[in-house]
């Protein structure tokens, strides 16, 4: 009966203090997204001033010509292989901070680990520029090293899209496995140990199994903003560095289509809300 | 046992090797800007020649000075309507609280490329245009999600018998929230504050879409300088931001450990 009275007077209590957060989201984010997808059906923006009707030639133009799939799947597959190297790279970085270091080197070292990506993104992808180009650091050292020559020029090419991406994302794993590690009770290990599984055993019979959704949580973390990059293959990638994000980004500085670049973004939105819905399940039992 | 400490040294290795990776450009990055090679061309040469032409750059200054503007705007925008609405959540029981509390997440977690597009589509449609003033519309709306989720966190470890408490010795609703809830949720207020500012300063993304030639950010600027090719100048403000940046995140971290601690 209380418990009625208070959330019938609750809404009133509580709506002048959540209105305007809410309505900034609504008119910033929420508003703008629907009309992304309202836009998407237009054949012109209807304050270009030249008539317009719906259509779904937008969608039509993504499966008719193979190019806008053939970079969809570019992109997913960048995305899948950024957040593999993450996985390779990070997880083992986030067991030794959890496991091996205690007290204050611990926090110490991973404080250290999340600082960079609180730097700028822009930034340390271009300082990668530096490093990787023909004549740059890398070149340099290890022509200074090794006794023949050897011309290293990783910029604009693949690997050096892969390097830069890795290098800003990877945080994110080691933050969320060692969130999961962590809670990871020791004496369950050593139970495992005693009773004669092997490290190996151990590692995988115990340890990954309960630290899934921290690897789930980063994978999510990681994939979806980079199948949606486009400013790393454009300053790491250079002609090869074309994905779906960079179509994308083309249609609406470049191009000026607006309604195919409203299709192509919520193209690419349901396909990231599909792996969210995918991942989310895991995301839930961990919680 | 032997295993277990040649393994621990293996461990705290390869953690080097990490900081290595993840420092490392940064750092050249650092001297680099200290380097006379326009070129970055070794061997190093000492000078601060970068840092002096940068004072020179208006269009820079201009685009680093709006930086700063928006992401302080944008901080205390966040902190009043996040605090606002985070302590109607903790406060309040209604129908349709979680669906508010899931509304949050749309904004953190689609790639701010669908964000800012749909944000220009609209901004364009309904005649707010681009700018200054539609970047922190974005801004605010981007950090602002990250803000109620800090100072919820917060507000969780509060103990609401002590607002009965206060209430019961007199105190109406404004002097319980002035004098026992805010001084409580302060350190959680203050590191959501320095979240919104980091989102804010160091967006890219969002701005890049709603920048116009004359009003834009630093990030937007620093972009357009590496498309037409290398300026060691953007070292020099690169370094700056970057130096910027950590000392924040730093204070973040120090106000999230005064958050836990009590």
């Amino acid at each position: 009966m209380a418990a009625a009275t208070a959330s019938r007077s609750g809404l009133r209590s509580a709506l002048p203090l959540l209105a305007p957060a809410y309505l900034w989201l609504t008119v910033a984010i929420f508003l703008p997204l629907s009309a992304m997808v309202f836009f998407s059906f237009m054949t012109e923006l209807p304050l270009s001033g030249k008539p317009w009707t719906f259509t779904l030639g937008n969608y039509a133009t993504f499966f008719s010509q193979s190019l806008y799939l053939t970079l969809l799947l570019a992109s997913l597959r960048l995305g899948l292989e950024v957040t593999l190297w993450c996985v390779v790279i990070g997880y083992p970085a986030a067991y030794v901070l959890a496991k091996v270091l205690k007290g204050r080197s611990r926090e110490a070292i991973f404080l250290l680990v999340i600082l960079p990506f609180w730097s700028n993104g822009l930034v340390r992808i271009f300082s990668w520029a530096m490093v990787l180009r023909e004549g740059g650091i890398l070149d340099t050292a290890l022509n200074a090293v090794l006794p023949f020559k050897i011309n290293i020029d990783l910029m604009y090419s693949y690997p050096a899209v892969i390097i830069g991406l890795v290098h800003s994302y990877v945080p994110y794993m080691v933050l969320t496995c060692y969130l999961t590690l962590q809670a990871i009770d020791d004496s369950l290990i050593e139970a495992g140990r005693s009773l004669g599984a092997s490290r190996l055993q151990v590692l995988k019979r115990v340890i990954i199994p309960l630290s899934m959704p921290g690897l789930v949580a980063g994978a999510a973390l990681i994939f979806v903003p980079v199948v949606g990059s486009f400013m790393e293959p454009r300053i790491l990638g250079g002609r090869t560095g074309t994905f779906y994000g960079t179509v994308i980004e083309d249609q609406f500085v470049a191009v000026f289509n607006w309604p195919l670049g409203a299709a192509l973004s919520f193209i690419l939105l349901a396909v990231v809300l599909v792996i969210l819905a995918v991942a989310s399940p895991v995301l839930r039992r961990a919680a | 046992m032997a295993t277990t400490r040649v393994l621990e040294w293996l461990g705290r290795f390869y953690i080097g090797l990490l900081l290595a990776f993840l420092y490392l450009p940064i750092i050249i990055m650092a001297l680099m800007s200290f380097n006379v090679s326009p070129f970055y061309q070794l061997p190093f040469e000492w000078t601060t020649e970068w840092y002096a032409s940068l004072w020179q750059n208006d269009q820079l200054i201009a685009a680093t000075w709006n930086s700063v503007e928006i992401a302080v705007i944008t901080t205390v925008i966040c902190v009043v309507l996040g605090s606002a609405a985070s302590l109607a959540l903790y406060r309040y029981e209604f129908r349709g609280k979680k669906f508010l509390q899931a509304l949050l997440f749309p904004p953190i977690a689609i790639p701010w490329l669908i964000t800012g597009t749909a944000m220009l589509i609209f901004f364009f449609g309904v005649g707010i245009g681009r700018g200054l003033h539609a970047i922190l519309l974005g801004h605010v709306a981007l950090a602002l999600p990250y803000v109620i989720v800090v100072v919820s966190a917060r507000l969780q470890t509060f103990a609401p018998e002590l607002e009965e408490a206060a209430r019961s010795l007199g105190a109406n609703q404004w002097q319980v929230t002035r004098r026992v809830t805010l001084p409580w949720i302060m350190p959680g207020v203050i590191a959501g504050g320095l979240f919104a500012f980091a989102v804010s300063f160091d967006q890219f993304v969002v701005s890049y879409f709603l920048a116009t030639p004359g009003q834009t950010t630093l990030p937007v600027e620093i972009y357009a300088a590496i498309r037409k090719g290398f300026t060691p100048e953007i070292n020099a403000v690169s370094t700056i931001i970057i130096v910027v940046s950590m000392a924040l995140m730093l204070l973040t971290a120090r106000f999230f450990k005064f958050g836990g601690e009590k």
